[in-house]
């Protein structure tokens, strides 16, 4: 008797394939790291509890959430934009830093600026500064047909140094212990906070800027193109549209947004720009997006969760759990994610030999 | 004498469709064996369950009188039958000796001595008379030449079974003289040879026996010489209807719209697939275009699309220049296309039927205002082309990918003829589209063409050809070899001119 | 000043050795066809499994076969889902180093960041130490870098003049080929997937052990990515990888020293130079057609699916 395990691929994808795949995804994620916290002598439950405890046990720790959240948002949505368009952008790192820095330059040597229009001055040079690092990144894909996963990527890097250059140099702030940072923001260059707690406006402007994006993809031309090239480039052709344009569009408005991303960080909660300012939240943002399928109203949801996810690690501190642990849920969500892709589009068949019975496990 | 080879009663389903049905085929040691049929007919699949890469559902396999199970391309190896695919399996960046060497496993040395490699794979080769180059790379050498190395690798592999897959497909006429050449020397010694081919007029030529498959079934197997060409094409068209198409309205008002002259155009590899050719459609009329596959139409129809450049010649439209132009201003101009590859190019398949019916004019005033869509009329549009057409399908929000080959030609179709199209490019309508459908999709274009459309119908049905068309060209080799009127169609008429119009071979000399 | 220009060189070297470590390992992997962005994880991983290995045995030898044993763990882990799931590789890649950061900063806390156990130190070794000029550059290092020598001209040769290492490379550039001939293109990604990531670790483990011999949280600060780097600007050929770590090993420790000698050189911008050079090598080897043996393995971090035909 032999066991042959296949691939077939699904010939109906149900809706609740689509939804069950990630809800599942997460689920296993969880309880894989449980395996392992208890492998390493800490207890799961206590972990996860205090981890919600952390973000959302109190209005103080909530607020905190979505003070993770907003910045995740902004770059999850950007670089949405891109993977709705079959673009793997992995360097909304590096447009991050290249919009805070930005705005930082603006924010702390431009005060001749009219003070109500400095912070719209960052947002829109942060824009432009994260977009342009993402236009030069797909470049050689436009021109030579250079894949641009490797090259965002090393962008990433380039963009680190170069804020380490002026963090380090030009605009370290030398009143303090001499850190690599520049000088806190100045008020007018601060995002109003809201409520009392640290969450500021930036907020709503994500928000605003996820409907937009919904409604883009949804009901326009443009939108309409961005996900024919996504999901079909033959047909894509086939249609006329014009692919190098919107390939350069797209990387502008993702990288973009990743910026702005950066510009309400340091506007915001982060209020100066310090090494390393981007913290891995693009690649946050890519798992994000991933995780989403690119849909800006379910990132809405997804970042809150990892905002959550973020935040509540602080507080595993108090039962002694390092607050590590939140980098090896997310990598492990991730992982889960990916693998559950492969189960929405096809289903496991276990054929006995000798016994045609087909017995079907659709996950 | 026992045959090297016989595959019994093999039968091969997939979902949606039989590949093989009952399909029994036998080989015989020093035999030229051509297996015939045209796309679609079941040809590759049985290729590929004699490689291993398939296993068949029913039926069995016997080789050199045994009864074996070939479960992977490991074993088809073992066994001695060696496959030269159409799309060669080389490593590019690597040498033709190191190619060849990849696949006889533990017989290459461990430590490559690329000198000895070379020197016996030269040897190896030349007293094949194959000879290649073995130290040239395989990006360096020409299609041909490549096609010697995967033979001569079979060959080292000590391949008593060679299955040749369409190999003349990128050959000129003297590169295939001589690899049927070289085939017949290995007969000669032993040595069974199986090619797949729609090619007739080589297959009269250069095998000795042939077996000819129709959509899934084996038709009949005889010897070359007690068949004919023509015979031929009618057992793998099908059955030999007469008939004669009804009195059809003559349009009024018949003027040459789309002209196309002297068009040279290259295929995918760069080499010349349209040489010199010429074509005229007039309006209110179906030119109907009969071929062998792979003689140029997909070049064709991409070149009258705007979706591949021309090297040469002019396409005029309604008198105007649009040579080259962009497959968007193609559009616009009104010519619309029905991709053959209707989920791969025609349609996106993850996406819903609205989405999809806008695919060519998302930006045309009808579907598109200031850069937002049009939801309302998009959604009415959709409505009106899913009852006008009669397409079933699960739900318009649904991804089109759930819906049937046939209503999915029906949702292409309706699509490209909405906004009443000068022109319309129509491949292998109905490919793989159940009876019903079919007659639905010939009543829109026959209704398209009393409205004075222009159509262009590329087919291999010669029946689907004689009932539609007003009048009948045939592609050959790249060129538009005649243009006959409904009238005078006749298949043998057709066939013959498919094959090239040869009954003897014109070159420098030989006849086999 | 040649003692300046020995002990510089012999610092690079020195430094540059996890790169190495890193960059041959990726490069067997990318050469299967398999892209594994993850590195940082991976050799954090493998940093703090031998850190721990020997804070509890005090044995080197162990030390070094847990790491390797770690690597091999999260190349299967990377092997199966970019296999036999056929995840997006890149994106992987990602949750790697997410996964391997978290991992390794969990159990990094339940050790102090001062080494109780004595690393791998330097050996000079007899006779050949004592060559003038080579002697103290190549033949006073550690034991790990002594591996490396052995290592890398072996890893180089077996790539490019064995029958196995030929094979190896048909598997990035056409496994469909491969397969046609038999060969079990899944198994034997998933081999060399594993002993590449294994080798990944050791790069990382080189820095707990021998190089610094304590831990600290990111203690590979992007070692991981400019290996990554390397394996694509050396264009996949195990010895040009090593030639170019020592190269931008070469240039940090330069920059060190001009910096530390008051000559003011925005290093920055010198460390920006493996990222930019590899993007340059990537662009000139995709759309240079000349020379097309030298680009990147065709099949690369596209799952193979026997079906799609």
């Amino acid at each position: 008797m032999s066991i042959k395990i296949r691939l077939v691929k699904r010939e109906q994808v149900k809706l609740y394939h689509k939804i069950l795949s990630p809800v599942i995804s997460i689920v296993i994620a969880f309880v894989f790291i449980a395996i392992i916290l208890r492998a390493m002598g800490y207890n799961p439950a206590t972990a996860y509890q205090f981890l919600f405890k952390g973000a959302f046990g109190n209005a103080y720790n909530f607020s905190e959430t979505l003070v993770q959240a907003t910045p995740l948002l902004f770059a999850g949505l950007g670089v949405a934009v891109a993977l709705s368009m079959a673009t793997m952008n992995i360097g909304a790192e590096g447009q991050f830093c290249f919009g805070a820095w930005a705005a930082t330059g603006v924010g702390l040597y431009c005060q001749w600026i009219p003070q109500p229009l400095i912070i719209p001055t960052m947002i829109v040079v942060g824009f432009l500064a994260g977009g342009a690092w993402g236009v030069i990144a797909v470049l050689p894909k436009a021109i030579w047909g250079v894949d641009e996963t490797i090259t965002t990527l090393m962008l990433n890097y380039v963009a680190l140094l170069w804020i380490d250059y002026f963090v380090f140099g030009p605009w370290r702030d030398t009143s303090s212990a001499n850190l690599p940072r520049s000088q806190v923001l100045p008020n007018t260059a601060r995002l109003t906070t809201i409520f009392g707690t640290r969450v500021d406006v930036s907020i709503f402007l994500a928000l605003i800027l996820a409907v937009a994006l919904y409604i883009f993809f949804k009901k326009t031309s443009a939108g309409y193109q961005i996900r024919v090239i996504g999901q079909n480039t033959k047909a894509a052709k086939y249609a006329g549209m014009d692919i190098r344009k919107k390939m350069l569009l797209v990387m502008l408005l993702s990288g973009g947004l990743a910026g702005v991303a950066g510009v309400v960080y340091v506007s915001g909660a982060g209020s100066r720009l310090v090494t390393g300012v981007s913290a891995g939240k693009g690649y946050t943002a890519l798992i994000i997006a991933r995780l989403s399928k690119n849909n800006p109203l379910i990132i809405v949801l997804v970042s809150v969760l990892f905002g959550a996810l973020i935040q509540g690690s602080y507080n595993l501190q108090l039962a002694h759990i390092p607050q590590q642990m939140c980098d090896m849920l997310q990598g492990a969500i991730l992982f889960c994610a990916l693998a559950g892709e492969l189960f929405i589009n096809n289903t496991l068949t276990i054929r006995v030999q000798n016994k045609e019975s087909l017995v079907k496990e659709a996950r | 004498m026992t045959p090297s080879l016989e595959m019994r009663h093999i039968t091969k389903r997939f979902p949606g469709v039989t590949a093989n049905d009952d399909v029994s085929l036998t080989l015989y040691p020093g035999e030229i064996h051509a297996l015939l049929g045209e796309n679609g007919a079941g040809k590759s699949t049985l290729m590929n369950i004699l490689n291993g890469i398939y296993s068949p559902d029913e039926g069995e396999i016997i080789y050199n009188g045994e009864l074996i199970k070939i479960n992977n391309p490991a074993k088809a190896v073992s066994y001695g039958i060696g496959m030269v695919h159409q799309h060669f399996k080389l490593i590019e960046t690597m040498t033709v000796a190191e190619n060849i060497y990849l696949a006889v496993g533990k017989r290459c040395d461990y430590v490559l001595n690329r000198r000895k490699m070379e020197r016996q794979i030269l040897e190896y080769s030349r007293s094949y008379n194959l000879e290649v180059r073995p130290d040239a790379k395989i990006y360096e050498l020409s299609v041909g030449e490549q096609q010697r190395v995967e033979i001569v690798k079979q060959l080292f592999r000590n391949a008593n079974l060679l299955v040749l897959d369409e190999p003349t497909a990128v050959l000129t006429p003297q590169e295939t003289d001589k690899l049927f050449e070289n085939l017949r020397a290995m007969a000669k010694e032993g040595k069974t040879i199986l090619f797949i081919t729609h090619k007739l007029f080589e297959v009269m030529e250069y095998s000795d026996r042939i077996t000819v498959l129709r959509q899934g079934k084996s038709v009949n197997t005889l010897l070359t010489k007690d068949t004919t060409q023509d015979e031929l094409v009618k057992m793998m068209v099908g059955r030999k209807v007469e008939k004669m198409p009804g009195n059809r309205p003559v349009f009024a008002d018949k003027k040459p719209v789309l002209v196309l002259k002297n068009i040279q155009a290259l295929n995918d590899k760069g080499l010349p697939a349209l040489k010199n050719f010429d074509m005229t459609l007039y309006s209110g009329e179906i030119l109907g275009l009969a071929g062998v596959a792979g003689n140029g139409q997909k070049e064709l129809t991409d070149v009258i699309a705007g979706l591949r450049k021309t090297v040469g010649g002019e396409m005029l439209l309604e008198g105007e220049d649009v040579t080259n132009v962009s497959a968007s201003r193609i559009r616009r101009s009104g010519i619309a296309y029905v991709p053959e590859d209707r989920m791969g190019t025609g349609l996106v398949g993850t996406m819903n039927m609205p989405d999809n019916v806008i695919l060519r004019r998302f930006d045309s005033d009808a579907y598109c205002s200031k850069g937002i869509l049009k939801d309302k009329e998009i959604r009415r549009a959709t409505e009106e082309m899913v009852e006008h057409f009669d397409i079933k399908n699960a739900g318009t929000g649904k991804p089109v990918a759930l819906m049937s080959g046939g209503n999915l030609q029906k949702l292409l179709l309706a699509r490209e003829v909405s906004g009443q199209p000068k022109v319309i490019i129509a491949a292998y309508p109905v490919h793989g589209v159940d009876i019903g459908a079919t007659e639905e999709i010939h009543k829109v274009l026959l209704n398209e063409r009393n409205r004075g459309a222009a159509i262009l119908l590329v087919s291999e049905d010669l029946e689907e050809l004689q009932e539609m068309s007003d009048r009948v060209g045939v592609i050959s080799e790249g060129r538009m070899v005649d243009v006959i009127g409904w009238k005078d169609f006749t298949y043998e008429g057709i066939g013959f001119l498919m094959t090239g119009g040869k009954n003897e071979r014109q070159t420098g000399g030989e006849t086999a | 000043m040649m003692t300046l220009i020995c002990s510089i060189v012999a610092g690079a070297i020195a430094a540059s050795a996890s790169i190495i470590y890193a960059s041959l390992g990726e490069t067997i992997s990318q050469r299967s066809g398999v892209m594994n962005l993850g590195l940082e994880g991976v050799m954090l991983v493998g940093a703090i499994v031998g850190y721990c290995t020997a804070t509890a045995t005090h044995s080197l030898g162990l030390s070094v076969l847990a790491t390797l044993f770690a690597g091999a763990l999260l190349g299967l882990l990377f092997a199966f889902l970019t296999v036999t799931m056929r995840a997006n590789q890149a994106v992987c890649g990602l949750a790697m180093v997410m996964f391997g950061t978290g991992l390794s900063g969990m159990m990094g806390k339940s050790v102090s960041g001062a080494a109780t156990f004595t690393g791998f130190s330097k050996i000079s070794l007899p006779l050949l130490g004592n060559i003038p000029i080579l002697g103290p550059i190549f033949f006073n290092q550690c034991v790990l870098v002594y591996a490396l020598y052995i290592l890398v001209p072996l890893a180089t040769w077996w790539m490019f003049r064995t029958r196995t290492g030929m094979r190896l490379r048909a598997l990035g550039e056409n496994p469909a080929a491969l397969d046609a001939m038999g060969m079990n293109v899944f198994a034997a990604r998933y081999i060399y997937v594993i002993i590449g990531m294994a080798i990944v670790a050791m790069g990382g483990a080189y820095i707990t052990l021998a190089y610094t011999t304590a831990w600290t949280e990111e203690m590979t600060s992007g070692k991981g990515w400019i290996a990554a780097a390397i394996v694509v600007f050396a264009l996949w050929n195990p010895a040009k990888a090593a030639l170019g770590s020592i190269l931008f090993g070469l240039i940090e420790i330069v920059d060190l020293r001009l910096q530390s000698m008051g000559i003011p050189i925005p290093s920055y911008f010198l460390s920006m130079l493996p990222y930019i050079a590899t993007v340059i090598v990537l662009i000139v080897s995709t759309g240079n057609f000349g020379k097309r043996y030298n680009r990147m393995p065709a099949a690369i971090a596209v799952p193979y699916d026997r079906e799609s035909r």
